[in-house]
């Protein structure tokens, strides 16, 4: 799960993370008035979406005036800001941050994340911040200070050091770069981060290091313990398609492809992506059901996968395991007769009791095609989305 | 022979009493597991699917002898379950539930080094299907049905996908030694390079698959073990050819963020260590079968 930046400031900064100060505002108007507050003859606008690259995209505008807050604000409520990270679509603005600007001396990258190779929290640090981490591990890999922090101790001042040392951090300055590390690291694991970045951490014209930006996000599995960042969750921010899934247990993603997908397991389900690119079409979203494909779970993958307006054939590759083929069908049936839908849709059950379940299939009397193998559904899936196309209308099945 | 669980295998099922854990109690004794007991704490005393219930894992071991464990606990309890089978001695440990925070599992990994590495215990999972060694046993989920016995060790991070190579093979007449699910979470007990050391010491296992999927640096990592300590052959599949980059794809640790971590790398990887790579997932099969004539002629 991720939060707003400026929420990430906050909790940093009950770690003892310093950060410049800041308002939040819901309109042009308040943040004028957040400036007034703050006081101040320079303020930074900052629109409050969960994405990176915003100052490219015209979502972080230096301000010197009252008016001039009240036109940066009023050019980013209500858009879409489009990102590197965003997608075409663009994340909606319906927040603003606004914040004392600082006098920069230098800016520093700092990261941390779940390392997989050590299984431990890695620190990563570079002495060119401002940049995307990408763009420095292409251009000055050099720079990048790496650290591995020994869960059963945590950080130490040694290693906190260290990565100070190696940044060039001035020895005035050394304490608080270690308080701003370790109070990172204590962040991290009090509550369950999967990363944290601050992009830019700069050393000020007055000595002081101070998080400009921050990014946090959160483990969703471990959510049940942190009910209070559970509660920063943001829905504007999500795909609404993506939300609807993860509240109905189902895991999604939608893609630009016109084949719906329904599988049981991630594995499978982009197994299937690939066979039916194999097969010449575009998987239109990744979606996996659960191990438990019981029927309500079915029913509820046919709605999200027929929401999408540019699903033009659907295919349900189910391997049952626990679950039997029968069921399954069963739950397939009774899906589409409480919902039809009007483009083909294309099974494949196998496992236990498949025999049974596409005996179902065959007698629903649903225009359901058939299918054993995972290659055979990709093809009649491309298939049936191209003779629909071909023919201008709406296919209801093909075998 | 197989690798890890076999006939002689005593099981305990920690969680047993849970409504999942029951029905795959009984699925696994009906394949002829040789499930001991249960551990749920505060249940001690009871009897479920005929075997006794104790409170801890100490006491099961100590009164059945039991050297493996299937965790069939919820998830915010799941890890402190791992790391009591650890401390009572159970040699081989599968973790099935999905869901455990990663910082969990960070503990765990930590808590086992306390442990001589001839002592430690190993684990498989969490978030898999669990392992089978096909005519003798069944730790796990998966229908046992869909594997004949046979010589292909098979390595897997996805359960569904997993139980598809093993039709796949089954419909060509070829059966597989073992079965290991490593899981699909960022931080898991066995990694691939860790089961492909077991295979390659297990006489009866001739070929190997490994079922991977775009994220994580474990097929990279697998790749270098086997350039350098592997002489059997490997067949690998990789899901994901089609995912976009920087998405989550269901599983936790399906996120490409490195260099050696998308499908395609992946693949180029392996490749380069002399693993056949089956290029589409619908001929995993057909992909193990070739590479068996071939070692046979």
């Amino acid at each position: 799960m991720d939060i707003h930046e400026y929420q990430a400031k906050e909790i940093l900064n009950g770690f003892g993370v310093e950060v410049p100060p800041g308002a939040l505002a819901y309109s042009p108007e308040q943040a004028a008035y957040r400036a007034r507050e703050l006081g101040g003859e320079k303020w930074i606008v900052k629109a409050q979406v969960h994405a990176g690259g915003r100052g490219k995209a015209g979502g972080v505008q230096l301000c010197s005036s009252e008016n001039e807050i009240h036109e940066a604000a009023d050019s980013m409520f209500g858009k879409k800001l489009v990102t590197h990270q965003t997608g075409a679509e663009g994340k909606g603005i319906y927040r603003v941050y606004v914040e004392g600007a600082v006098v920069i001396d230098r800016e520093i990258y700092l990261g941390f994340v779940l390392d997989r190779s050590s299984q431990r929290i890695m620190i990563v640090a570079s002495s060119e911040g401002g940049m995307e981490i990408e763009e420095i591990s292409a251009e000055r890999p050099d720079s990048i200070v790496r650290a591995i922090v020994e869960p059963a101790v945590g950080l130490q001042d040694f290693q906190a050091r260290e990565i100070a040392f190696k940044l060039g951090v001035e020895p005035a300055m050394m304490q608080q770069m270690v308080r701003t590390l370790k109070g990172c690291y204590r962040a991290f694991t009090e509550l369950d981060a999967t990363m944290v970045e601050i992009n830019p951490l700069v050393v000020t014209g007055d000595n002081r290091i101070v998080a400009l930006d921050a990014k946090m996000t959160f483990d969703d599995n471990a959510m049940f313990r942190h009910p209070q960042i559970s509660e920063l969750r943001d829905k504007s921010q999500e795909d609404p398609r993506e939300s609807r899934a993860a509240d109905r247990g189902l895991s999604y993603v939608g893609l630009d492809g016109n084949i719906g997908c329904i599988v049981n397991g991630a594995g499978l389900a982009m197994a299937t992506m690939d066979t039916i690119k194999l097969a010449g079409g575009e998987p239109a979203n990744f979606l996996d059901i659960g191990g438990g494909a019981t029927p309500e779970r079915v029913a509820k993958a046919f709605n999200l996968v027929t929401s999408d307006a540019n699903v033009q054939a659907i295919l349900v590759n189910i391997f049952a395991g626990i679950n039997r083929c029968d069921w399954v069908a069963e739950g397939v049936v009774q899906a589409l007769r409480a919902n039809p839908v009007d483009v083909p849709v294309v099974v494949r059950l196998s496992g236990t009791n498949v025999e049974e379940g596409q005996k179902i299939i065959a007698q629903s009397g649903l225009p359901l095609i058939r299918a054993t193998t995972l290659m055979e559904a990709a093809e009649r899936a491309v298939g049936a989305w191209k003779n629909d196309l071909s023919q201008n209308t709406r296919v209801r099945a093909v075998q | 022979m197989s690798i890890l669980l076999d006939r002689d295998s005593k099981v305990i099922v920690q969680g047993i009493t849970g409504k999942m854990a029951r029905f795959h109690t009984k699925d696994m004794l009906d394949y002829g597991t040789n499930v001991v007991g249960g551990v749920v704490p505060g249940k001690g005393g009871e009897i479920v699917e005929g075997v006794p219930v104790f409170n801890t894992v100490k006491e099961a071991v100590a009164a059945t002898g039991a050297n493996a464990s299937l965790v069939f606990v919820p998830p915010p309890f799941a890890a402190d379950s791992i790391m009591e089978a650890a401390d009572a001695g159970i040699q081989y440990c599968v973790c099935i539930t999905d869901g455990i925070p990663a910082q969990d599992m960070i503990r765990v990994k930590r808590y086992m080094m306390r442990y001589k590495r001839e002592d430690r215990m190993v684990l498989t999972g969490p978030n898999c299907a669990g392992t089978i060694s096909p005519g003798k046993a069944l730790l796990g989920i998966m229908p046992g049905h869909i594997y004949l016995q046979g010589n292909v060790g098979i390595i897997g991070r996805s359960g569904t996908l997993g139980y598809e190579a093993a039709a796949q093979l089954k419909e060509l007449g070829l059966g597989v030694s073992t079965s290991v699910g490593i899981g699909g979470d960022p931080i898991n007990g066995s990694s691939f390079k860790d089961i492909l050391a077991w295979f390659e010491n297990d006489p009866e296992t001739e070929v190997i698959a490994m079922i991977g999927e775009i994220g994580g640096p474990q097929e990279a990592e697998a790749a270098d073990y086997i350039k350098n300590h592997v002489t059997k052959p490997v067949v690998a599949y990789v899901a994901g050819l089609t995912a976009p980059k920087g998405r989550t794809m269901g599983h936790a640790g399906a996120i490409i963020s490195a260099f050696g971590e998308s499908a395609s790398e992946k693949v180029e990887i392996l490749s380069a260590a002399g693993v056949t790579v089956a290029e589409n997932p619908a001929v995993i099969g057909e992909t193990i079968a070739a590479v068996i004539k071939a070692k046979a002629a």
